[in-house]
């Protein structure tokens, strides 16, 4: 039984339940070619040893890729072909085709623990269980590279191209996959194998191409991959450099999880009384946490049932949902319905709607003016016809004259009032980094503000402040450590990663805990540097004087401890003086102590270095526990 | 819990000029006397009135003068008696004068506490402060302020006052030094000035809760190993929640005077093998999500791998004040101020502050507040440059977003969006005049809602409504307060002041409802809504008799041509209804009537699914179905198969093409003649219309 159907009582309203979803590619469907011919497992240098084959960078690549895959994007589905084997495993009983798969799984299908850790042992037995040949010989009518791009075809069929995004990788080290062969047997092929591909990227799947290149001799896509995958002019010199990087991406992907784009509600915008558009939110930024906690039986490892029971405090009876609540008040116990409570917190006219209240100036918005993440607001024609446009005019309105509205936004179960802050777009090379649109931040009422910095007011009168000097000499430093290209967001949560890290190494049983680099710390060579260095120590002259030794300083500061201490242990020697005037042992064993005043227990207490707080008889106790009775 | 309590004066002015607004000081002295009820039931209040008809103090009969100044509360713990005597104060006919007022409410704490309970005890006084305060006997009226100061200093006073002004009143010789001389105690003591001009204001500038501060940190600020500064950090928001509220049980007999009646709340894990079988707390162990499989881990292997940094604050860098855009602030915010009486630490954050402030830079900090913390914080430091003589300068901290806190959608570009979602220069020129006609920060009065003077109104609506329940056990829930109300929707004031430019809005940009969407939609756009109704049917009853917006009951036009009213396709088991009426003998029409209700009912459902997740596609593949079977059974097979068709043709170029897989999958296709006799559809043909739909699903 939902404890709170109504959401009442739930304060964050653009929990998960509430996101409904929008019609866009949900699920990436990937089938990984990889080529095993001998080639592959030549050393790519000379003084190379067994590890370093492209054969064996294509597999960690692949590794790593699953890793953060498993946790980015679990729904997605993956599977792995290998071609030019000498076994051969496919439905289409094709040779030199081998589909890699593990226990308890489609050949097509999610990521799992196992075939992760299986495909990174993967190396060790290859060659003796599936074996490496090349599958394109003079003689033969084999076309290995075509049967591939078929099994993985097939394997594609599932799904349909309107929820998903179908993909195949190839990653090879051959560029003239039908060199060996010659004359119309070879035209015949590589006609057969462009139309194959063709015929596939006609279905809406998507051929992508990792070639590997040796220090030697650079790939060369002309020879026949560009045919293939129907590459012209400038897209054939810029493809190689792309790929190189596609491929170092895929390696060091950040463990993240993924979200799918969806809207949190619809809402409402009421500009005027008569006026009203429509908008869209969205959860931009939100804190990640590591994923969800399931409760296991830890015999049997079988997922645990929560039942919840309610149990009346005063007769122990079992009840039922309660439909009352209550709040104490004035020594009274003040009974509400949950209508009424709903009724109390919902405004009127206020659900799913945003009502404008009006503009201020950007300098309004102060810094402390924050409480939640903010949520994004895009505008939509969906159920209003016009929305858009006049959204597209406020916005460039506020933009250009520096202002930001301020609205209440109101929920069923939590109202606040926002502002609501217009960004323009913001696009780099690598693509939008801001997208267009409005925020919505969450402002604080009165009595959510705090007056902190008045708990400290300087007594006589005027606080000190720093002289021009001292400003100039910390600008001087802030223009030393400055960070040129900081972006916010990019650093990686060291905790979580570490949670990831630490969920892979229990997951795939692996004996060494990954290593996870904190970025967050300060760089310390940065500020070792010479130039630094004299900034800080002129601005700590400049405020501190020529002679300042900071130990002493923390002697003085210290001042007010060492004073407290003290007092401390002169209030402890009297103590333990006192202390002694007692036969602890004596008035314990008679059951005298509850006679003594608690200043007297707390004599021994302090003496014996015990804690002093609790009520009398909890002394009485530390006392009879510590003396051992 | 007593050794908190706060010993608290207030002063109210009821002088003739501030009439107009003692019903919103009323409300917020009984807010601040409830909230004090819940939160601080050791407190201690007396409340004084000034500018009142009487005299009614102790300094007046020992010493003399004090005129118009009476105590109507002497100071004691707070009970129910003071939310209900500054409900209804007393008019008066006299200008208070403040600075009496405040002599007897320093009197007053004085003669309670003596030298005892130092800084915890506050005067607070509203007043208008629009008319001279008497002349001293010795002295001049500064001099005086000093004195009084002296006296608050030594005796651990804070004063706050709370000055309201109409915003058209016209600051003169008197109101300006008032001011003067309010402001001059903030120069001595612990003092807060606030000027408001609105009730709504005047309700948000009392703070009724008192909150214990307390810090997060208390270390270095650290800008290099070797230079750091001693810093305190403290939270500046943090919001207000609903309380609470704990559940009721009515089980006790009315006769047990001690009933707790609350509810205790039992969990119970059982194994999902064994439902009886209930497992204890030692023998469960937390299962991670890892793909598909759910990996159990014992928190002492977490232990051992746990992240755990260092203690301490240090400084990343400096970046333009541009790199941080507002919407990354997470959180609530902090607060970093210098170790207080640190001379060397208040200068030190004065001289940065300062230079960020002129250099437009702010810092990137990252942040463990406590040892053992399992994470780290990264944050802004932005500068808080003090305006008031004693309070020494500060940093605002807001935490920041990590990468993978960051959901990367992508929008479309507003110009790549079609011309005609393009402002014209003229709505353009309409909306530019709109923005700047509803100005809420006008030049010539005080900012229109501010935060810091903004009270929650479903808080203060609950608290009200908590102390009428206690009054009255059935009342019902109050409406919203005027003053309130000024902060859920726009001023009318302003609204009628600013009409021509919200008319000239409204005709610029023409907005129609989208007709294919039902009018059962959620969202009610005009400004008419149902949320009352739905008050009042309340969330338990109400739901089952209001249909929602996804299941759409038969109401087409068409339907009701049959003459046969008492039967219909409902939502609940329309397969059922369908055989069911499909089956009645009582009138030969039924069978078309049935067949027309279903189709309708089909029809509805995916045309319902296309903008939805296909959540009813299996009710309407099973309503196919069942059509097919009817029509079979009653030879009607060419209505069954021209709705098919219809239906394939209708949604074959659409993102339906899922459906038509669905029933593609499901072998739902034309009726051939081998099943019904009438039907033109060879076998052949039935099964190549099955194909035709495998191919659109693709």
């Amino acid at each position: 039984m939902d404890l709170d159907p109504e959401g009442i009582f739930r304060d964050d309203s653009d929990s998960d339940e509430e996101f409904s979803q929008e019609k866009e590619p949900t699920k990436d469907l990937v089938v990984y070619l990889v080529d095993a011919s001998p080639k592959m497992f030549s050393p790519t240098t000379t003084d190379g040893g067994k590890d370093d084959t492209h054969f064996h960078a294509v597999m960690n690549c692949l590794v790593q890729a699953l890793k953060a895959q498993i946790i980015g994007r679990s729904y997605d589905e993956v599977s792995i072909v290998f071609f030019n084997t000498k076994e051969k495993k496919n439905l289409q009983d094709q040779e030199a085709i081998y589909v890699f798969n593990v226990e308890e799984r489609e050949p097509l299908d999610k990521p799992t623990a196992r075939l992760i850790k299986e495909l990174s042992s993967i190396e060790d037995t290859f060659l003796s269980n599936i074996g490496s040949r090349y599958g394109i010989t003079p003689g033969s009518r084999e076309n290995s590279l075509n049967n591939a791009i078929w099994v993985a075809q097939a394997l594609l069929r599932k799904g349909s191209a309107k929820t998903t995004t179908k993909r195949m990788v190839l990653f090879t080290n051959e560029d003239d996959p039908f060199g060996s062969v010659t004359g119309a047997t070879k035209t015949d092929m590589i006609r057969t194998t462009v139309q194959r591909a063709k015929d596939v990227q006609d279905l809406g799947i998507l051929i992508e191409l990792l070639p590997l290149s040796r220090p030697d001799e650079e790939f060369n896509v002309s020879i026949f991959y560009a045919d293939m995958m129907g590459l012209e002019g400038d897209e054939i010199a810029q493809f190689l450099p792309l790929a190189s990087q596609r491929l170092e991406d895929m390696t060091d992907q950040l463990r993240k999880r993924i979200f799918k784009k969806r809207k949190v509600k619809t809402l409402t915008f009421q500009l005027t009384n008569d006026v009203c558009i429509e908008v869209n939110t969205y959860a931009l930024i939100r804190p990640t946490v590591p994923g969800t906690i399931t409760w296991l039986d830890a015999m049997t490892n079988i997922p645990l049932r929560t039942e919840r029971s309610f149990i009346c405090n005063d007769t122990g009876a079992l009840l039922e949902e309660a439909p009352k609540r209550f709040h104490p008040y004035n020594n009274e116990v003040v009974k509400f319905s949950v209508a009424e409570l709903s009724a109390v917190k919902k405004l009127p006219n206020t659900a799913n709607n945003l009502r404008l209240l009006g503009f201020k100036p950007l300098n309004c918005l102060k810094d402390y003016h924050n409480l939640r993440p903010s949520t994004f607001i895009f505008p939509s024609d969906e159920d209003i016809f016009g929305s858009t446009r006049a959204f597209i005019a406020l916005h460039k309105s506020m933009l250009r004259l520096g202002r930001f509205a301020l609205a209440f936004y109101g929920t069923s179960s939590n109202s606040h009032l926002v502002a609501l802050v217009a960004q323009e777009e913001v696009t780099t090379s690598s693509g939008q980094v801001e997208p267009p649109g409005m925020h919505m931040i969450y402002l604080p009422y009165s009595d959510d503000i705090r007056s902190v910095e008045e708990i400290h007011t300087v007594s006589d009168g005027v606080a000190p402040r720093a002289t021009d000097d001292q400003i100039k000499k910390a600008s001087a430093l802030i223009k030393r450590i400055d960070l040129k290209d900081f972006s916010v967001c990019q650093f990686a949560n060291p905790a979580l990663q570490r949670h990831y890290g630490a969920l892979q190494v229990f997951a795939l049983g692996e004996d060494e805990m990954p290593d996870i680099k904190d970025e967050t710390l300060p760089d310390e060579d940065g500020l070792s540097r010479p130039g630094v260095v004299k900034a800080i120590e002129e601005f700590k002259t400049a405020l501190y004087g020529e002679n300042y030794n900071e130990e002493e300083e923390e002697k003085t500061a210290g001042g007010a401890h060492a004073d407290a201490a003290r007092k401390r242990k002169a209030i402890a020697e009297k103590a333990a003086e006192e202390s002694k005037s007692y036969d602890w042992a004596d008035l314990a064993d008679k059951g005298k102590l509850k006679e003594l005043t608690v200043v007297e227990l707390k004599y021994y207490l302090t003496a014996q270095n015990l804690p002093l707080i609790g009520k009398k008889e909890l002394l009485i106790n530390r006392i009879l526990t510590h003396l051992g009775k | 819990m007593a050794r908190n309590k706060e010993g608290l004066v207030l002063l109210l002015d009821v002088g003739p000029s501030m009439h107009g607004v003692l019903p919103e000081v009323e409300k917020v002295c009984s807010l601040l006397m409830q909230k004090k009820l819940i939160f601080g039931k050791y407190d201690e209040v007396g409340v004084v009135l000034f500018g009142t008809d009487e005299t009614e103090n102790e300094l007046a009969i020992e010493v003399g003068g004090y005129e118009h100044v009476s105590v109507l509360r002497n100071i004691k713990v707070v009970d129910g008696d003071a939310a209900e005597i500054v409900q209804n104060l007393r008019r008066g006919t006299f200008h208070g004068d403040f600075m009496d007022a405040i002599v007897v409410g320093i009197d007053m704490l004085i003669k309670k506490y003596g030298s005892t309970n130092k800084g915890k005890q506050r005067i607070c006084i509203i007043t208008d402060a629009r008319f001279p305060v008497k002349v001293p006997y010795e002295g001049t009226k500064e001099d005086q302020v000093d004195a009084i100061s002296e006296q608050m200093k030594e005796h651990g006073i804070k004063l706050e006052s709370i000055v309201f002004r109409e915003p058209q009143l016209l600051h003169d010789e008197a109101t300006e030094e008032n001011d003067r001389l309010l402001g001059h105690f903030a120069k001595r003591i612990t003092a807060r000035l606030v000027h408001v001009d609105s009730p709504t204001s005047l309700l948000g500038a009392l703070k009724t809760r008192n909150v214990a501060p307390v810090t997060v940190y208390r270390g270095d600020l650290e800008i290099s190993p070797n230079c750091k500064i001693k810093v305190w950090v403290y939270k500046k928001t943090s919001e207000e929640k609903f309380p609470t509220l704990k559940k009721y049980s009515d089980k006790a007999p009315p006769t047990d005077k001690f009933a707790t009646h609350e509810v205790k709340v039992d969990y119970e894990y059982k194994s999902m093998v064994e439902p009886d079988k209930v497992v204890p707390p030692e023998q469960r162990i937390k299962g991670y999500r890892y793909g598909p499989q759910v990996v159990p881990i014992a928190s002492h292997d977490w232990d051992a791998i746990r992240f755990r940094p260092e203690k301490g604050v240090k400084l990343l860098g400096f970046t333009d004040v541009s790199n941080v855009l507002r919407h990354y602030y997470m959180k609530d915010v902090y607060m970093f101020i210098p170790e207080p009486k640190n001379n060397r630490a208040i200068v030190a954050v004065s001289a940065i502050a300062r230079a960020m402030k002129e250099m437009n830079k702010c810092a990137i900090l990252r942040c463990v507040w406590r040892q053992g913390q399992g994470n780290v914080v990264i944050g802004v430091l932005t500068p808080n440059i003090s305006s008031v003589d004693n309070i020494p300068d500060s940093f605002f901290f807001n935490v920041l977003p990590f990468a993978e806190d960051l959901r990367e959608f992508q929008f479309p570009s507003f110009d790549r969006l079609p011309a005609a979602w393009q402002p014209t220069a003229e709505q353009q020129e309409a909306a530019d005049n709109f923005v700047l006609g509803l100005d809420l920060a006008p030049p010539e009065r005080e900012e229109i809602l501010p935060p810091d003077f903004t009270p929650n109104p479903v808080l203060e609506r609950f608290y009200r409504f908590l102390d009428l329940k206690s009054k009255q056990p059935d009342a019902a829930v109050l409406p919203l307060d005027p003053a309130l109300k000024r902060i859920t929707e726009p001023d009318p004031e302003l609204v009628s002041l600013q009409l021509p430019l919200l008319e000239n809005l409204s005709k610029s940009f023409e907005l129609r409802e989208n007709p294919k969407k039902k009018k059962t939609s959620k969202i009610a756009w005009r400004t008419e809504q149902p949320t009352n109704q739905e008050i009042e049917a309340g969330p338990a009853g109400g739901h089952n008799e209001t249909a929602t917006s996804n299941d759409v009951k038969i109401e087409d036009p068409s339907a009701s041509r049959a003459f046969l009213t008492d039967a219909n396709i409902g939502d609940l088991d329309p397969v059922k209804d369908f055989e069911a009426m499909m089956s009645r003998r009582d009138s030969p029409k039924w069978v078309h009537v049935a067949i027309e209700q279903m189709k309708i009912y089909i029809n509805n459902l995916i045309e319902n699914s296309v903008e939805g997740d296909g959540s009813n596609d299996d009710k309407a593949i099973e309503c196919l179905k069942a059509l097919r079977k009817g029509c079979i059974i009653e030879q009607e097979p060419n209505e069954f198969n021209n709705f098919l068709k219809v239906l394939f043709e209708k949604w074959r170029a659409t993102s339906l093409g899922r459906f038509l897989g669905h029933l593609c999958s499901k072998g739902i296709t034309l009726i051939c003649k081998e099943e019904a006799a009438d039907s033109d559809v060879t076998e052949e043909a039935a099964k190549g219309f099955l194909v035709k739909l495998e191919a659109e699903s693709q």
